[in-house]
């Protein structure tokens, strides 16, 4: 492998700015592959915007960005959508069509992008709703009869119809009950192991932090600082200070 | 499968987009069958990998299963090879998977694994049963209908009197604003058309009666017909399109963000709060505008018939002082508070019964304006009745 084979995001001097507003100036990070990273920051410093940004749902003012050797900035209509064909995306509250029952929302991808005969198209949604956690008798239901776990994992499942090689989460935990983020979690690394996955997530849980990070992408500064709980744990720069010696980072720790 | 290959080397060489090429060969020799795999084993090669499995397997009663010429593989490549497999076992054939990377491995026995939990298909209903199901639960969904409209009417109902019990409770600022919502902001439109509906009539009433010399009889035909009718119809039509929809919309979106829920648990009353407000707003705007109507319309129609058929104003003023009296006016005007009170009702209960999600709030406001059209109209026909009874 080359070198950049090893990395499934490259992202070099990222500027983006809602007006007069800078989010993020001169952001470089690089993501490796088959790895999960967490983009973790305070409230407001752009988390979701550079996840945004990286699928092409908002624009940047200047800055390249690579995801899978690809330059998104350089690709038509076309090519973005063979590239969007290879990563799966899991939105805060699942943002599941409401007008369609589960197994028609995974369906969704698999007949818009694939020539598939129907009976195995049927197989595949049922198998990926079974291995995002959910029970089978969920497919025939609409979104609104679930509640909000069952909701995301629904939600993942329609992530992972395509196969993708990179999952980007949007705070995949947030708003589960302890057991229900836990279970989440467990579900996330054993996929990310299972299918051999590059996962990129946004989360503000510091126990799926701790639990099933690789490495942790931490945005101060309107930048990224990369690098692993290790090497945070001794970071001289306050917030992160803050952040990883709170109470509830230690009450993380300490599980 | 003809006979006289079975023992024979099946090949399928399957095209693949960007991927390369990717096959499955099949062979049998000695009562061992032989599925040789190469290339990617992906989604987008698993529409023909399929096709070529799906054709018939030779006979043998061990089979081995060899990946290691599989450069890709993926969930659907892996659900093909259970399914082989799996079909292979049902035939009593034992096989073997060989040449199998670590990761590849991996990705099959979880898939085999999830497989085993045999995800059920959705229960799918025969069609014609599915619309028997359809049609009874939608009459009996139109059934519950009319008798929670009912009950709301009673439970609104009660809410007011105690409002006229005790003063306080009543919202005056809220209601106010409704009355500039309901009332004052759709001048403009309930204006416009009154003055066009006038013209409409005035110029089809004349081109007929024209024919039998009777054209200044449009004069009563306009008064009696936009007084007691058309005014109040009118008018009660745009603003349960344009406010009892409103109605809906805003208390369904309150709904969806739970604002209801938090009055309730604050101790505030919804009814209080929501309905009565707005109803009181219908109930007093309605009339209102009605008379409003009336005027634009005779406006409309009094032009056309100086215009078209040179019938000078005061004529025009003395004609229809003859044909028309208080009482006419009054019987259109009368009924427009109903007319309010059944657009508020129905707009305020289909917002409140809003479930959830934001669908639901397109949904309840739709229904809105189409059940309280439906009973504005149904409404109007009593009156009618009620009218030719008592000889009005």
């Amino acid at each position: 492998m080359t070198e950049t084979g090893d990395f499934a995001i490259e992202i070099e001097g990222l500027v983006t700015r809602f007006g007069r507003h800078v989010i993020h100036d001169g952001l470089s990070v690089a993501i490796r592959k088959g790895e999960v990273t967490s983009i973790v920051g305070g409230s407001g410093t752009g988390k979701s915007v550079l996840l945004n940004t990286i699928i092409g749902l908002n624009r940047q003012a200047a800055g390249t960005i690579r995801v899978l050797g690809r330059d998104t900035g350089r690709l038509n209509e076309r090519q973005h959508r063979d590239l969007a064909r290879r990563w799966g995306v899991l939105f805060q509250q699942g943002a599941l069509f409401s007008s369609l029952t589960v197994a028609e929302n995974v369906q969704v991808p698999l007949r818009e992008y694939t020539d598939l005969p129907s009976d195995l198209i049927d197989e595949m949604t049922a198998l990926k709703i079974a291995m995002a956690g959910l029970p089978a008798d969920a497919c025939s239901k609409y979104p609104s009869e679930l509640s909000g776990g069952m909701r995301k994992r629904a939600g993942l499942a329609r992530a992972l119809a395509l196969d993708p090689e990179i999952l980007f989460l949007d705070e995949p935990t947030a708003g589960l009950d302890p057991i229900g983020a836990a279970e989440f979690d467990a579900l996330i690394a054993d996929l990310r192991s299972s299918l051999g996955l590059t996962v990129v997530m946004v989360t503000h849980d510091l126990d799926s932090l701790y639990a099933i990070t690789d490495r942790i992408a931490v945005l101060v500064d309107r930048r990224v600082i990369l690098g692993t709980l290790d090497e945070f744990e001794r970071h001289p720069h306050p917030w992160i200070a803050a952040y990883f010696h709170g109470p509830r980072a230690r009450a993380a720790k300490d599980d | 499968m003809m006979p006289e290959k079975k023992r024979g080397a099946v090949q399928m060489a399957v095209e693949a987009r960007s991927v390369g090429e990717s096959s499955v060969e099949i062979s049998a020799s000695n009562d061992e069958i032989s599925v040789v795999a190469t290339g990617a084993w992906t989604i987008e090669t698993a529409a023909s990998l399929r096709r070529a499995l799906e054709a018939g397997l030779p006979d043998g009663s061990r089979a081995v299963i060899d990946l290691e010429a599989v450069e890709r593989f993926d969930s659907t490549g892996a659900w093909l090879l259970l399914v082989l497999q799996r079909r292979l076992a049902a035939d009593g054939v034992l096989s073997d998977i060989v040449g199998m990377s670590e990761e590849q491995a991996t990705l099959f026995n979880r898939i085999a694994e999830i497989g085993d939990m045999d995800p059920a298909h959705p229960d799918e209903s025969h069609p014609v049963i599915a619309l028997l199901e359809r049609t009874g639960k939608n009459i009996f969904a139109a059934l519950q209908d009319g008798v929670e409209l009912l009950n709301f009417l009673g439970i609104v109902t009660l809410a007011s009197l105690r409002s006229l019990l005790q003063p306080r409770r009543i919202r005056l600022v809220p209601t106010i604003s409704h009355i500039e919502r309901v009332g004052i902001d759709s001048l403009p439109i309930v204006g416009l058309l009154a003055f066009l509906i006038g013209i409409v009539m005035a110029y089809q009433g004349a081109d007929q009666l024209r024919r039998f010399g009777a054209e200044i009889f449009t004069v009563n035909l306009l008064g009696v017909s936009i007084f007691r009718e058309m005014g109040v119809l009118m008018t009660a039509i745009v603003i349960a399109g344009r406010s009892g929809s409103a109605f809906a919309a805003q208390i369904g979106t309150m709904q969806v963000n739970q604002e209801v829920d938090a009055m309730r648990t604050l101790g505030l009353d919804p009814i209080d709060m929501l309905v009565l407000p707005r109803m009181t707003a219908m109930v007093i705007v309605l009339p209102l505008l009605t008379v409003y109507a009336d005027i634009m319309a005779m406006t409309g129609g009094a032009l056309m018939v100086i215009v078209a058929l040179d019938i000078p104003l005061t004529q025009f003023l003395h004609r229809l002082n003859e044909s028309v009296s208080l009482g006419t006016f009054w019987i259109g005007v009368v009924k427009a508070p109903v007319f309010g009170l059944l657009i508020a009702l129905t707009g305020c209960r289909e917002g409140l019964q809003v479930t959830g999600s934001a669908e639901s709030v397109g949904t309840h406001t739709t229904r809105a304006v189409v059940i309280s059209i439906f009973l504005v109209l149904v409404a109007d026909a009593l009156f009618s009745v009620l009218f030719s009874l008592f000889k009005i």
